[in-house]
């Protein structure tokens, strides 16, 4: 194949990790921006995600963009209770304390893959896509709905940026972000503002669960991966800036891509992580964030 | 008795103690606390960056590696001798931490714990990517016949725990000088308030340093031990599980103590190896396994005892535990 | 010991010779040991990643057991298994070796699937001088880089398995052919001996693609898959193979090369699963049928009858639950060769497992039958490995239908090592 086409392929591969990633990473960017909890077991809430989705599937056979859309309803729901609850029976009485929450949240990680293994199994599961649309291009054919998933992420990028920036509960939350204090002291209860960010943050990684998990499948094992991929696109991102974690989560997406051109798939790895880890030893503060108070 | 005597005695008698258990033990706990003393020594070099130095690290899988596969190559593919092994082991352990302290550290807190967790990915993928010489997750066999130290085989039981004894008292003697003198006691200050000490006029960059090298060399240690004490080195060793296993042991042991880390990782083995066996008959069907044992044992550790069992008797009885 | 053909006849000699000399006291010794029943620690994968394959070998264990235990057992005594989860980790493998050895005290471990488990534990068995029968695959014991008490008695190796398919491949499929694997030992069997074979058939290798096992995604790799690539060779394991072939066909389209994979990638996984459509024609290596062919043995009848499979390879109580068909057959067949090996042996306890072991050395065929019900086999005492013959079946129509039997001198290769010659 010639190099333009291959420069295509690998963009549009790029894109949709981009988009799938972006819309974790902002799950995990909310709950470090608000709560400064680095939250390890988020990957496991994206597994969550997946798996529900597929049991979600599995009640409607035949029928699989309506178990979809069921999935991408419940899914969401149940982890983000889930979530809910794990703030505030673990992380609320750690006093959200940096480093004490994150061992507690690498203790959940291992909870919730045991959870998935014993109520799950181990093996890997097929949902089905909600429809199969394959685009012929003039070199190669590519998946429809993997276009729809980019497009369904903006979507969903976009309706989390105008809650954010345009509703009560966005100003409630960056009210806390800025200065947990004083918002306190303004009446705002920031213990629950706290418990409604982590939840959301989860319910953020579930839905980028559901969208990708026709494209892979639900495994227990499958949260590891978008938690180390959400965690550099953070740091690259600046932590705690939202339009720096979509920024770095295209930069990511289509570098891992266009890397994978050029060398052996495992050395291509390798110079990706070697080279997001010079990043932040030269820009601790990552590309958009402000250097420490 | 001064609280130095206390915890010097104390340091003595924990070290006769495990070499009167060498006679006593039935074969299978002796076995299972040799390897244990071989990973409380890398547990032990975590502690000192992390205990006492307050610095998180995500990556300690790849010193623990440069040990298992300095050692582990150099005996395989060169034919080293054992002991040239162990040096090439720590020696790849030191350049590697120099390396990573000197890049690393110019990042804090959770900067930190990324840029050692992505180093040792990459430390990770290139046991798979080298994998002509190291074959890759498979490994590499030692053979007993290249593992003798003079006419003693470390493929011996007994020998085998007496080496480990060995290395386990030498390291826990040196981390107890270490935290007893001048730079360990500049490490605490880091950890409480590093920009107080830098107003002191310490160089808190080369301390932290420092203890890094010190660190990263006494993981090394425990990994080239590991190669050449239980013979197999593969990739499956340096993945991100053991960088997170450190941390656990010392937290449940008690970080910035010096001996939690034995009981950390002694618990710790064991509560895996009974998840097994009577937890999966209590529970039939469940699958435990290690994740959900080492979860609860993460969460609960953390919400009722987050200085782990050493850190809390010395917080309510015995002050002096150093 | 008589009804066993198969042992050289050195070894049958010195049987006899030993029976003779022991006369009835050992007679009376083994009435007295006539209920105790044998103990084999069983090495599982019940979790982790080998998690799938590790249930379908504690269900084939169980029927092999229990057939043995009903036929009298080994040389009268029962059968007793203890199971251990080594979580598809060496380094757990290891420690679950030394369990077994001295605590368990049971006589051997058995098991094994991941190679990697089996190079972590095999230091460990030699150490402790415990007989260590794998149901591997992996080019490990046969490349002499274990050790004596390792053996592989069961199942025919990767390099044997993938000089034995070449030849077919370069006669039916075509000449250039670019491989797909993952980059870890499972892959690099497959890397390192397929090329050889290939160009002894006149065919060569055009591409080699490794994939790291970290990656999910695979589209983007295939434009390194050369543009005049006749047959992709594809070998991908793991939970990420269903999206590597859906991917595949959403690339190719209905065009593309011809495919030839080894089932491994789709074991215990739907064949019929939706996006593997484009697996439609292709053609798979396969130890053991998954589907229940029309020529079938009576001896393969009543093996899938015992281990509870229906003609889909599936599970009798959950058509959902598909087996490892291809490779579960070799612990029905490990056990009936330790059972042998044991007879043959004279065994009474631990302390002949040293003659176990060259009991089983002495082993030379293997016949095809209910206790062998994949097919006659040769096993080669020097590198402690055995050698079958191998499936190539096409999936057509939602089966696959086997439509190439190889010959077990296909896969022949000159062995590399000779365990006989080490000290024990």
């Amino acid at each position: 194949m010639g190099f333009g086409p291959h420069l295509v392929l690998a963009l549009l591969e790029g894109l949709v990790t981009a988009a799938t990633l972006s819309l974790t990473a902002l799950g995990l960017s909310l709950v470090f921006g608000v709560m400064r909890v680095v939250n390890v077991a988020h990957g496991e809430f994206f597994m969550l995600g997946a798996v529900i989705a597929w049991a979600v599937a599995a009640g409607f056979p035949g029928e699989p963009a309506l178990g979809f859309a069921a999935a991408l309803v419940a899914a969401p729901l149940a982890v983000g209770a889930l979530a809910y609850a794990s703030d505030r029976l673990v992380l609320k009485r750690l006093g959200y304390d940096p480093e004490a929450t994150i061992v507690a949240t690498i203790g959940m990680l291992y909870i919730l893959q045991q959870a998935a293994l014993t109520f799950y199994g181990a093996d890997a599961r097929p949902v089905p896509a909600p429809f199969s649309v394959r685009i012929q291009l003039p070199w190669f054919g590519y998946s429809g709905y993997k276009l729809f998933v980019i497009a369904a992420s903006i979507v969903l990028l976009a309706a989390t940026w105008l809650v954010l920036s345009r509703t009560r509960i966005g100003l409630i939350m960056r009210a806390t972000q800025y200065d947990a204090e004083t918002a306190q002291a303004f009446g705002i209860p920031v213990e629950k503002v706290y418990a409604g960010v982590f939840a959301l943050g989860a319910m953020l990684a579930a839905l980028a669960a559901v969208l990708v998990v026709p494209i892979s499948q639900a495994h227990y094992l499958m949260g590891r991966d978008p938690l180390l991929l959400s965690f550099i696109v953070v740091i690259i991102g600046g932590l705690g800036s939202l339009r720096g974690t979509l920024v770095a989560a295209l930069l990511i997406g289509l570098s891992d891509g266009v890397v994978s051109m050029f060398f052996s798939p495992t050395l291509a790895k390798i110079i990706a992580t070697l080279a997001v880890a010079l990043v932040l030893v030269f820009r601790p503060q990552g590309l958009f964030g402000k250097p420490a108070r | 008795m001064t609280d130095a005597g206390k915890a010097w005695m104390l340091h003595v008698a924990l070290i006769a103690a495990l070499f009167a258990l060498h006679f006593v033990l039935p074969a299978y706990h002796h076995g299972v606390l040799a390897r244990v003393m071989v990973l409380a020594v890398f547990a032990m070099g975590y502690n000192l960056l992390f205990g006492y130095a307050g610095l998180l690290s995500l990556g300690h899988a790849m010193f623990f590696g440069a040990g298992l596969y300095g050692a582990g190559l150099a005996a395989y593919h060169l034919g080293w001798s054992v002991s040239a092994a162990f040096s090439a082991g720590i020696l790849a352990g030191i350049s590697l931490s120099l390396a990573v302290g000197v890049l690393a550290l110019r990042t804090t807190g959770v900067a930190f714990m990324i840029v050692t967790m992505m180093f040792a990915q990459a430390f990770y993928l290139a046991t798979l990517h080298f994998n002509a010489w190291t074959r890759g997750d498979e490994g590499l066999v030692l053979q007993t016949a290249s593992r003798t130290l003079g006419s003693l085989s470390l493929a011996d039981p007994a020998t085998r725990y007496l080496a480990a004894l060995a290395l386990f008292s030498l390291v826990l003697l040196l981390t107890l000088a270490v935290v007893r003198s001048r730079l360990g006691r500049v490490l605490v200050a880091i950890r409480e308030n590093e920009p107080r000490t830098i107003m002191l006029g310490y160089d808190t960059f080369a301390a932290k340093l420092a203890a890094t090298v010190l660190s990263g060399a006494i993981c090394a240690a425990a990994g080239a031990a590991y190669a050449l004490l239980f013979g197999y080195v593969g990739s499956t060793l340096v993945s991100v599980q053991y960088s997170i296993l450190p941390l656990l042991w010392v937290l449940m042991g008690g970080a910035a103590t010096t001996i939690g880390p034995l009981i950390g990782t002694l618990l710790m083995y064991y509560l895996v190896d009974l998840s097994g066996g009577p937890l999966d008959r209590l529970l039939p069907g469940w699958h435990l396994t290690y994740l959900g044992v080492v979860g609860v044992a993460l969460v609960l550790l953390i919400l009722f005892f987050p200085k782990g069992i050493l850190g809390t008797v010395r917080g309510r009885w015995l002050r002096w535990l150093p | 010991m008589s009804k066993n053909t198969s042992l050289s006849r050195r070894t049958a000699l010195k049987g006899l010779a030993a029976g003779l000399v022991a006369g009835p006291g050992f007679v009376r010794y083994a009435q007295a040991q006539a209920s105790a029943p044998i103990r084999i620690g069983f090495q599982a994968h019940r979790t982790g990643i080998g998690a799938a394959y590790g249930r379908w070998y504690e269900r084939t264990t169980s029927a092999a057991v229990k057939a043995i235990n009903a036929a009298g057992g080994i040389g009268g005594r029962p059968i007793e298994i203890v199971v251990e989860d080594d979580g598809t980790d060496p380094a757990r493998g290891a420690e679950v070796v030394a369990k077994f050895a001295s605590q368990h005290k049971v006589d051997l471990v058995y098991g094994t699937l991941f190679s990697h488990v089996v190079a972590g534990s095999a230091p460990t068995a030699g150490e402790l001088k415990i007989p260590y029968y794998v149901v591997s695959e992996g080019y490990h014991i046969a490349s002499g880089k274990m050790n004596r008490w390792c053996l592989q008695p069961g199942i025919t190796d990767v390099r044997a398995q993938v000089t034995s398919v070449a030849p077919w491949i370069a006669g039916n499929l075509g000449k250039k052919v670019t491989m797909i694997f993952p980059d870890y030992a499972f892959g690099y069997d497959h890397r390192d001996y397929l090329p050889a074979a290939l160009e002894k058939a006149g065919a060569n290798v055009v591409a080699k693609i490794a994939i790291p096992p970290t990656e999910s995604s695979f589209t983007r790799y295939f434009p390194q898959i050369p543009a005049d690539t006749e047959v992709l060779y594809h070998v991908m394991v793991g939970p990420a193979v269903l999206t590597f072939v859906k991917e595949l066909g959403e690339f190719y389209g209905s065009g593309g090369p011809q495919l030839f994979g080894f089932i491994d990638s789709l074991e215990a996984v739907d064949i019929n699963s939706p996006g593997l459509e484009f697996l439609n024609g292709s053609h798979f290596w396969e130890g053991s049928p998954r589907y229940a062919q029309a020529n079938d043995s009576e001896a393969q009848k009543a093996y899938r009858a015992a281990v509870g499979i229906d003609d889909n390879g599936a599970s009798v109580n959950d058509a959902k639950d598909i087996s490892t068909a291809a490779h579960m057959f070799g612990c029905w067949e490990t056990l009936y060769v330790i059972k042998q090996a044991m007879e043959a042996a004279g065994y009474r306890g631990p302390e002949d497992r040293q003659k176990l072991v060259e009991a089983t050395e002495a082993i030379t065929t293997v016949a095809e039958g209910p206790e062998h019900p994949q097919g006659d086999k040769v096993f080669d005492g020097r590198i402690h490995q055995v050698f079958g013959h191998q499936n190539i079946s096409k999936l057509e129509g939602g089966r696959l239908n086997v439509v190439h039997r190889t010959s077990i001198e296909d896969g022949r290769y000159e062995p590399e090592a000779d365990y006989t010659t080490q000290s024990f």
